[in-house]
């Protein structure tokens, strides 16, 4: 109630110091960080019976937490609808906003926002019930469609029909349990929507076998977390902590056996843990052990994807290419050095 | 007297009734099927409970309640009702994301509640209306947490503000205004200089806090509530200042008042509340941010203070023109005879449409869900969002509409009584 | 005690606060001193911290290409279409809703009102439930409710398929009510429809002339006229004739089902029903209560006065009762006519493309201008709530009763 005070009295007495410079000194000072996620999309951001949240994006912003301090329950959760997730990143009511945004041109210059990578390759796609008979994208001429309204996938649908010289009636809805709710109920032929929530929706329902994701993915949708412009130190800590996670998955480092590297000869891992005598990550004002902090909280890339969207989190997606490179993905982390 | 044959002494005791026209039967008969059409009614009317009935009843009755997700109820038993969901999710819908073992809190502030409204709603218990003036105060405190003193420091300023102006009333300067001026003046320098000061002093002397539990957690019904009841505390003295705005004779205010009333009125709430969320800092100095459950509270007063304005406006053209003249003549100032004699008979007419106001503004609580706030509603998305819940419906809206029926349905029902016995007039 | 003197004639500045002359002018001018600053004060805050995002006030998003579908369109409209007209097509939708809302709502709550006051105990409590059932929970759940009630209990368009269908279409084909919405038959005009349409105005007009000339006639004469059937005759036969003379030329035009869908016809789609049927409903509540409190604000002693005249009750109904009660009924009317027309920027929740849905909401987002669009949204909202505020006025002021 003080804060909530203060805050009165500040508006009232003009006292205004601008917080757009660096982000990383606010976020100390508040002693906790604030990241932007969504009401609730499945496997990405939710609050389970006991009222934690949980999911991917929840999960790299406790390592971001981790790595400033160490603690990965120092994060505050705002959950953000798609309608206010850019203004409310502009106006600085979260630090970092990891709502499954998808890249593009028009937000990173327009809406001056920056992306710090990619930690879900995602791409649009369409889900049939099987009885429908349709094999591909290409038969849908005519149908209904569901979608989500206040996303990318609006804009390419529409381009994706008029490419391909079809018709469609599109069914706006305003969230993805809606969509599924109208698709089942047979409001629409098709629901359209990332691939990854096609396939965890597909797995969840009462026949998964009864439905179909088509094999065509219409767009891409490069997922991840993004800052505001300006603050290119903030943005270098988002964006390391993401490719730590990546590169741990690499290396084989997990939560489990975080400790056991100590004798390693990879000078890249003694980088990445701090263990080695080179403190690199003071370059961008983090602690030498910041990074090992990040992957300690919830595991390396692999894991979080795994106790979220893989089998443990009970959406069963395959990782796709989502692997590592190293595996046969496109996951791939630029050099720690 | 002659004995007349044919004149009876004593009347017929008069026979009962047929049995047709009295007791159950006639009752139905009276109420039911006085006329054909009336009979066509009655069976239509009994046919369409039926049919609402008979697919609701065995689905609420059967319901699962302890199931652990909705595919373990469509095991069970996939025609009825999942009410499991409610029994995992009851807290986090009463309570929102309030830590745990925090609960009694927000309970203690809702029994302070209605302990705090018995006062203005039975005249009999008036002698306690000091505790439904440290109520607010007190229900931030609980809610919130943080050291007490840093609420109690803003109920000490104003007895400060009051004392300074009893102080300077009985001094040397004789204007009312110039004393009023002066007394906001210094109460004002109270909270700029001495307030953190003292506060940081009472504090850390009587050190009493309750750890902070911040915005981001409030949700369910507990936000609501605290939406809908600050909303209409705050919104009642704005109110009445802009229906005394409206009805002033000095055309600029009268043009701000009315300005204002017909803005707020003429667009919906959630575009207001839209500003709350995203424009808000537009407007306000770079850099400067404040909770978005103290935004929100404050675009709900400025909305429903528009709204009550309006309402205690038909509550003063209700009142005869006379009042107002016979006050004057008495020799009172304007605002003495509106606190003595206008507003008194205004408020005590428009009270069921203040109610009113209040019935509407609680369920219009729910539009904070479409920006991203979780009230009831925006918690059930994100419950349907966890896989375990995933396409669960009826039972949630169900239950949460029920919530909002009982608590506007019980306020209805007061409003109706109050009519009933303010109707002093008849 | 100096209260007791005369005020002294020479001007104090204390005088402009105390003395009753100067204060009102006083006050104004602070006011309107505060009232400034405090508005510059935020237009100044507006334009410093849209240059600290560098952004600026522009409409010219207006005239670019919008790029999304809109599935309700009253004007022709693509995705190459621009945001302006994206706007126009949401607030056609939007006034559609509430053009149609209003109606339903105007009859239901008619309906339910009178019947509150039947006599027949169980449709009173009927009544009653219904009303309480509205008015006490919030109109986004019902929003929801109603959607959720269309798609799940009603037919797919594939149920409608095959030799032996388990759903099928009303009224001789006409109709098809599907999850997806209601088909309704088209008309489609043909040759000489214009003609047609000619003829039934002019029989419209007839009707009214008709009308005034049975009253002027029960004035003078006393005589009644069965005004009701003469009215229904000159309304219908003479286009039915000429619809057959002409050749029929309006045909409809029955929507059938065809790939995934039904064809042609007039397509209702559920989140309009929805939208429409939830706040018709719920201010239908509001207004059966309207027009119970309007007749019972009329004195029993009208309807005993007029049943003494020898009045039947629907007579008594319509030419004592109601044009008493209109009085009392029309101005709330008329501003729960608002309410619904501002409550209808929640469909966002049933996914209605309505003017907050494309302005305010993809337009919104995809261009990032919120300030301008909210501003328009804003305007569009207050030019309508102005329009039906100077109806109400125009209402009170023409049908005062004249206190004599």
């Amino acid at each position: 109630m003080k804060k909530l005070f203060l805050g009165v009295l500040t508006a009232l007495t003009l006292v205004a110091g601008s917080s757009i410079a660096a982000t990383l000194d606010d976020v100390k000072a508040r002693g906790n960080l604030l990241c932007g996620v969504s009401t609730g999309a499945p496997g990405f951001a939710t609050v389970d019976d006991s009222g934690k949240n949980v999911g991917f994006d929840v999960d790299y912003c406790r390592a971001l937490a981790a790595a400033i301090f160490g603690d990965p329950m120092a994060v505050k959760f705002v959950p953000l609808t798609s309608a206010v997730r850019f203004t409310a990143l502009a106006a600085g009511e979260v630090d970092i906003l990891a709502r499954n945004t998808t890249w593009t041109y028009s937000r990173d210059t327009d809406l001056k926002q920056t992306f710090l990578g990619v930690n879900y390759y995602d791409g649009q796609g369409f889900m049939v019930k099987k009885d429908l008979g349709v094999k591909s994208t290409l038969e849908l001429d005519g149908a209904t469609v569901c979608i989500q309204v206040g996303t990318t996938t609006e804009l390419n649908l529409a381009d994706y029909f008029k490419e391909n010289g079809m018709s469609y009636e599109p069914v706006p809805t305003a969230d993805n349990a809606e969509s599924q709710q109208q698709y089942l109920a047979g409001a629409c032929d098709t629901y359209t929507t990332d691939a990854s929530a096609l396939h965890g929706t597909r797995v969840n329902l009462e026949n998964p076998d009864a439905h179909l994701v088509l094999p065509e993915i219409i767009s891409k949708e490069p997922l991840g977390p993004l800052v505001r412009h300006g603050d290119d130190q903030w943005a270098d800590i988002g964006r390391w902590v993401l490719n730590a996670l990546v590169i741990a998955e690499e290396k084989g480092i997990t939560k489990a056996n975080i400790d056991s590297w100590g004798d390693t000869k990879d000078a890249e891992i003694h980088r990445l843990l701090g263990t080695g005598d080179t403190d690199i990550l003071a370059m961008m004002g983090m602690p030498k052990n910041a990074l090992y902090n990040a992957i300690k909280a919830g595991g390396n890339y692999g894991e979080i994807f795994e106790n979220n969207l893989g089998a443990t989190g009970g959406i069963n997606i395959e990782r796709g290419v989502n692997a590592s490179w190293t595996k046969g993905g496109i996951l791939y982390s630029p050099p720690f050095r | 007297m002659k004995n007349y044959a044919y004149v009876r002494e004593k009347s017929i005791p008069p026979s009962p009734p047929p049995l047709i026209e009295v007791g159950v039967i006639g009752w139905i008969r009276q109420n039911l099927f006085s006329s054909w059409f009336n009979s066509f009614l009655t069976l239509f009317s009994l046919y369409f409970i039926f049919i609402c009935l008979i697919d609701f009843i065995p689905w609420a009755w059967g319901g699962h309640w302890n199931a652990k997700s909705l595919r373990e109820c469509m095991d069970l038993d996939p025609n009825v009702a999942c009410f499991s969901v409610l029994a995992a999710r009851w807290e986090q819908l009463l309570f929102g994301l309030y830590p745990a073992d925090q609960y009694w809190r927000p309970t203690l502030t809702f029994v302070f509640l209605i302990l705090s409204i018995i006062p203005i709603l039975f005249p009999r218990f008036f002698r306690y209306f000091w505790f439904s003036v440290i109520y607010p105060g007190l229900a931030i405190w609980l809610l919130w947490g943080g050291s007490i003193w840093s609420i109690a420091i803003i109920y000490i300023g104003v007895i400060f503000g009051v004392a300074s102006f009893t102080v300077l009333s009985k001094g040397v300067i004789r204007s009312t205004s110039v004393n009023l001026t002066l007394s906001i003046v210094i109460t004002l320098l109270f909270f700029l200089f001495l307030s953190s000061t003292l506060t940081e002093f009472l504090s850390y002397l009587i050190p009493i806090s309750l750890p902070f539990v911040e915005s981001l957690r409030m949700g369910g019904f507990t936000l609501s509530l605290i939406v809908g009841i600050s909303g209409i505390v705050a919104s009642f003295p704005i109110g009445i200042l802009l229906a005394l705005g409206r009805q002033s004779n000095l055309p600029i205010i009268k043009m701000i008042c009315v300005g204002f009333i017909e803005f707020i009125r003429g667009v919906p709430l959630i575009t207001l509340l839209f500003v709350a969320s995203v424009l808000l800092n537009y407007f306000l100095p770079p850099g400067t941010n404040f909770d978005i459950v103290l935004r929100v509270v404050i675009m709900v007063t400025l909305f429903s203070a528009a709204y009550m304005a309006e309402v205690i406006r038909g509550g003063l053209a209700g009142l005869p023109l006379g009042q107002h003249e016979a006050s004057a003549s008495l020799g009172l100032t304007y605002w003495q005879s509106q606190r003595l004699i206008i507003m008194p008979q205004a408020l005590k007419i428009s009270i069921p449409g203040i109610v009113n106001t209040f019935i509407g503004l609680f369920k219009d609580t729910t539009l904070v869900s479409i920006i991203s706030l979780r009230d009831p509603i925006g918690l059930a998305s994100t419950i349907r969002a966890d896989t375990k819940w995933n396409g669960i419906y009826w039972e949630l809206y169900v239950a949460i509409g029920l919530m909002f029926f009982i608590v506007c349905f019980g306020m209805s029902q007061y409003s109706q009584y109050l009519e009933r016995k303010l109707q002093t007039d008849k | 005690m100096s209260s007791t003197n005369l005020p002294s004639e020479k001007f104090r500045l204390g005088m402009l606060l105390s003395d009753t002359r100067y204060r009102g002018t006083s006050l104004q001018v602070i006011t309107f001193i505060i009232f400034v600053a405090v508005f510059f004060w935020l237009v100044d805050n507006t334009l410093k911290n849209l240059a600290l995002l560098g952004k600026d006030v522009s409409f010219a998003f207006l005239g670019m290409r919008a790029g999304y579908d809109i599935n309700q369109r009253l004007i022709p409209y693509t995705n190459d279409s621009t945001h302006a007209m994206a706007a126009f097509v949401g607030i056609l939708n939007t006034l559609l809703c509430a053009f149609v809302g209003c109606i339903i709502a105007t009859i239901v709550g008619v309906f339910v009102g009178i019947l509150r006051l039947s006599k027949n105990w169980i449709v009173a409590k009927l009544m009653s439930v219904y009303i309480e059932g509205f008015r006490n929970v919030p109109v986004l759940l019902w929003i929801v409710m109603v959607f959720a009630l269309l798609t799940e209990f009603t037919p797919a368009p594939k149920a409608f398929k095959g030799a032996n269908p388990e759903a099928t279409m009303f009224l001789f084909d006409s109709i098809a009510i599907t999850n997806r919405g209601t088909y309704l038959p088209a008309p489609v005009w043909g040759q000489g429809s214009t003609f047609l349409i000619i003829i039934f105005l002019i029989s419209v007009l007839a009707v009214i002339f008709f009308i005034r000339y049975a009253k002027e006639l029960k004035k003078n004469t006393g005589r009644n006229m069965p005004s009701f059937w003469i009215s229904i005759g000159i309304l219908i036969v003479p286009t039915v004739l000429f619809y057959f003379i002409l050749g029929k030329p309006v045909e409809l035009n029955y929507p059938y089902l065809k790939g995934f869908n039904f064809k042609e016809g007039i397509h209702l789609r559920n989140s309009f029903i929805a939208l429409t049927l939830a706040l018709a409903f719920y201010t239908s509540a509001f207004i059966a209560e309207i027009v119970r409190s309007g007749i019972l604000a009329i004195s029993k002693g009208q309807t005993e006065a007029a049943a003494s005249l020898g009045m039947k009750p629907n007579k008594i109904m319509s030419l004592i009762i109601l044009p008493q009660a209109l009085r009392v009924i029309v101005p709330p009317l008329i501003s729960n006519y608002l309410n619904l027309t501002k409550n209808s920027s929640l469909a966002i929740a049933v996914g209605y493309m309505d003017v907050r849905g494309t302005l305010g909401g993809i337009t919104l987002n995809q261009t990032g201008r919120e300030l301008e669009s909210m501003l328009l949204l804003m305007g569009f909202y207050l030019s309508v709530s102005l329009f039906i505020s100077s109806i109400i006025n125009w209402f009170n002021r023409s049908f005062q009763i004249v206190v004599r």
